[in-house]
């Protein structure tokens, strides 16, 4: 195979949207059979132009080049005619469906006027052996897991004979296990002769995945290198475009009295399965105990559960010895719990709202902000003033609405207001998703300086790096209970790993490392 | 000077008043293809709204409940609740009224205010049930309030027919003099028009509006569970019981524009075969206004002003009714549509921010 052919050429792409350019004269190249990773932080605008591509925007300026030919790629259709396929990061799949069906949906086999299902069967079969997906056709998507359903995406852009396929935020969703598995599979596309971009934000599957590299800073191309003569430190320093440490400093420290305490805490989830089976841990003051699991087992429930904003069907939570099971979100948030939520737009603000009403939203009850009733709205901004300050969130004004911020600032200003509370116990739920490398420095610098100060920390998180550089403990969830606890400083990947994915005797081997 | 030229250099003036304009003119063409001469037809709706006392007081008395049930919408709007029961609220908030006013004797410093009262509980009340069935048992409000309208009518023509009627006619006895509040001396001053003290309540009302929704807790409560139930939750916030208490408090303003009408206008009730609108048009009000306490004020006159004065057209210029209803619904129309206006306003703005930058 000419490895030197380009399959995709882009050439000056710019794409302006109001008050933005997202991408400023991109240029970028993918050679046929390689896997070329798509390099950048939240909103550089690897996405803008992954979707330029797919035909999903329009450029303003610039040529695209598919295989030696100069097109226009008006829609997906388009996109999907020239060989082109996009795993995207959200699956787009009908539950109730089998494999096959999906993967044929708007393109089926038919036989008179009926649709030829044994053929769908056997065609999607057939790719994926070729591809060493193991993927069963007649299995319903429903009842596989989220590392089988994204293989039931890539074998859809395959079957509709994609050439080039672009997998957006692949690994988000994924187990350490199923990640291995899929830098697998992406290996056999490309060892075919197919063209891989994969965008993403995370070094260490970049340098583990691809053969090169192009990294995105504010809509513009900064730099295009092999992985050979890369590290993870450079590529890091040319996407956030400064020096960055990944060492969060944490010094050990003995922790100290209970502060929470959850036993056998149970939930009743849909469908008469129970979202919580009986959870049993603790948190004490001075340490950050870390939950791991893939999305979707239970960890969201737990902090509804002790938050009270779920009730529970069974078992305790209590605060420093104070009952606090099935209390209102209030009462909770006043007994001394900080909760930094998962989903910060849906939970964490009112966009709405402006950035200092936000910062009122779990205390403008208190008397400090009024006493007759109305809101004391000097009180207010007097607060959002000194937390904006403080906590440096960058902002044209404390009267601006909270959509207007970025994501870090958002992130930032949440922090900053459940720390004013001090509270006893914070929890902080997947506490930097979306955000940039620097905003994620200055997240676990703040947990970090909590913990120091004495607090009780429950960190939340899907991201394994995250959870050891702060964690002092890890508990591992697995549908609804805990699979058991390993010591962030002598942990074992693998372990962690098989507990994540529900395996019962990683988790009953007593680990004799460290 | 410079807060003036504020005022009118934003975009939030200049463009409902292209609506309405535009709004004008395609009415104008409507009725330049039905043969109508439109600048006669538009005279006489302006002689019709100002060409005597009478005619002024009689169109702020058709303004009036126009405000109330302006406010009643925009509020529930604003905590996340499309309220499309405002109708049934207003006619619950009359019959309150009527049975107060007919069945009770009481000094007048007792009965007015108790008739007042009970109207407006009477349609919080009702408004409430809606909110009730949304927050125990996910009823969708839109549906139930629609249909506590047709239940609110026909209760209410039942209780009339039934216990409040007057001998051999379709309406009740008259509401006792000590419940009126009719203003007697601006009824002189105004040719006999029907003042009456509703259109001061309806002001004070709107004051009301945007001191509980901007200046309380409990409005920020309320606020924060229309823009986003979640995050209220996670505040620590009891979401369904501000649906309910929501619900209920816009029912109280729907309810006062019905007791009004009962007491400031006509002193009776009647059986009503349809309903009066006045709850749908405090929707287009609601719309008009972008749910803001002074744009409901503007939205109702604007309304309420056509309203009236569109008699004058059929009247002075012999346009059917039909084909004003098609002026007033243009007019509507441009003012609702904000994003069309400003796109036919795009090139004008663009060309005086250039010229600006050139001066510059």
């Amino acid at each position: 195979m000419d490895r030197s052919l380009a399959a995709v050429q882009l050439k000056g792409i710019t794409k302006r949207f109001p008050g933005l350019v997202a991408n400023d004269s991109i240029n970028f190249e993918l050679k046929k059979g390689e896997i070329h990773a798509l390099l950048g932080e939240n909103g550089a605008g690897k996405s803008t132009l992954m979707n330029i591509l797919f035909g999903l925007y329009q450029p303003d300026e610039g040529e695209i080049w598919v295989n030696g030919e100069k097109t226009v790629i008006e829609g997906a259709a388009k996109a999907i005619e020239l060989g082109i396929g996009m795993v995207h990061q959200h699956f787009k799949l009908v539950q109730p469906f089998t494999v096959a069906e999906n993967i044929v949906l708007g393109n089926e086999p038919v036989k008179g006027l009926k649709i030829d299902y044994k053929l769908a069967n056997e065609k999607v079969r057939s790719i994926s052996e070729r591809y060493g997906l193991k993927v069963d056709p007649q299995i319903r998507i429903k009842d596989i897991t989220v590392g089988m359903q994204q293989r039931v995406e890539i074998l859809k852009t395959l079957y509709r004979g994609a050439e080039i396929v672009i997998f957006d935020e692949p690994t988000a969703v994924l187990t350490v296990q199923e990640i291995e598995e899929l830098i697998e599979i992406i290996r056999n596309l490309a060892a075919e002769g197919k063209s891989i971009i994969i965008i993403t934000h995370k070094l260490k599957e970049v340098m583990a995945l691809a053969d090169t590299v192009t990294v995105i800073r504010r809509g513009k191309v900064v730099k295009t290198v092999t992985t050979d003569e890369t590290s993870e430190q450079q590529l890091a320093e040319l996407m956030v475009g400064r020096d960055v440490s990944f060492q969060v400093e944490k010094t050990k420290r003995e922790p100290g009295e209970v502060v929470l305490s959850v036993d056998a805490l149970q939930m009743k989830g849909e469908q008469g399965k129970n979202a919580l089976n009986g959870v049993t841990f603790n948190v004490r003051a001075g340490e950050i105990v870390g939950i791991a699991g893939v999305d979707g087992n239970g960890q969201s429930e737990l902090i509804y559960g002790i938050t009270g904003m779920r009730s529970v069907s069974g078992g305790s939570v209590k605060l420093n010895g104070q009952d606090l099971t099935n209390r209102t979100p209030r009462e909770v948030s006043v007994a001394g719990v900080g909760h930094i939520p998962e989903d910060r737009h849906k939970h964490g603000l009112v966009l709405d709202f402006t950035l200092s009403e936000n910062m009122i939203l779990g205390s403008y009850f208190e008397p400090e902000f009024g006493r007759s009733g109305l809101i004391d709205y000097k009180a207010m901004d007097r607060l959002a003033v000194k937390l904006v300050d403080e906590f440096d969130v960058r902002t044209s004004g404390i009267h601006t609405n909270a959509r207007a911020l970025s994501g870090g600032n958002q992130q930032k200003a949440i922090i900053a207001r459940e720390l004013h509370k001090e509270p006893d116990l914070l929890i902080a739920v997947q506490p930097t998703r979306g955000l940039d490398i620097g905003a994620i420095e200055y997240v676990h610098k703040r947990l970090v300086q909590a913990r120091n100060e004495g607090k009780a920390i429950l960190l939340v998180s899907f991201e394994l790096d995250e959870l050891y550089a702060l964690s002092d403990r890890i508990a591992v969830m697995y549908e609804g209970r805990l699979m058991g606890e390993v010591d962030a400083e002598n942990r074992d990947d693998q372990q962690l790993g098989l507990m994540m994915a529900g395996n019962k005797s990683a988790a009953a081997v007593p680990r004799e490392r460290g | 000077m410079k807060t003036l030229n504020k005022v009118f250099n934003k975009s939030s003036i200049l463009v409902p008043g292209v609506a309405i304009l535009l709004g004008l003119i395609v009415g104008a063409i409507a009725m330049l293809a039905g043969g109508y001469n439109p600048i006669v037809a538009y005279y006489s709706l302006l002689d019709k709204l100002f060409s005597s006392p009478y005619n002024i007081g009689e169109a702020i008395r058709a303004i009036t409940p126009l405000i109330f049930t302006g406010i009643a919408v925009a509020f529930a709007f604003r905590t996340g609740l499309f309220n499309i029961g405002v109708e049934g609220q207003f006619i619950m908030g009359m019959t309150g009224a009527t049975l107060v006013g007919v069945t009770l004797d009481l000094p007048w410093y007792i009965h007015a205010p108790l008739a007042v009262i009970t109207g407006a509980v009477f349609g919080g009340v009702w408004a409430a049930i809606a909110g009730f069935l949304k927050a125990t048992r996910g009823v969708n409000e839109v549906i139930s309030s629609i249909m506590l309208n047709w239940i609110a009518l026909f209760l209410s023509n039942y209780i009339v027919a039934t216990f409040l009627v007057e001998k051999g006619q379709q309406k009740s006895r008259p509401v006792h003099e000590s419940a009126l509040l009719t203003i007697d001396w601006l009824i002189e001053l105004m040719d006999k028009a029907r003042m009456h003290w509703g259109t001061f309540i309806a002001i004070i009302c709107i004051v009301v509006f945007y001191v509980l929704l901007w200046r309380t807790k409990q409005g920020y409560e309320l606020r924060a569970v229309g823009h986003n139930p979640d995050a209220a939750l996670y505040a620590g916030m009891n979401v369904n019981r501000t649906i309910v208490k929501s619900m209920f408090i816009s029912g109280l303003f729907a309810g006062l524009g019905g007791v009004f009408e009962i007491l400031g206008v006509f002193g009776y009730q009647t059986v009503m075969a349809a309903s009066w609108g006045y709850g749908f048009d405090g929707i287009a009000v609601a719309l008009l206004g972008g749910n803001t306490p002074v744009g409901v004020l503007l939205g109702a006159i604007l309304f309420g002003g056509l309203n009236y004065g569109s008699t004058g057209m059929s009247f002075g210029a012999g346009v059917p009714s039909e084909v004003v209803r098609i002026v007033i619904g243009s007019v509507i129309f441009f003012v609702a549509s904000h994003g069309l206006v400003k796109w036919f306003l795009k090139p004008f703005l663009n060309k005086r921010a250039s010229k600006r930058k050139e001066a510059v």
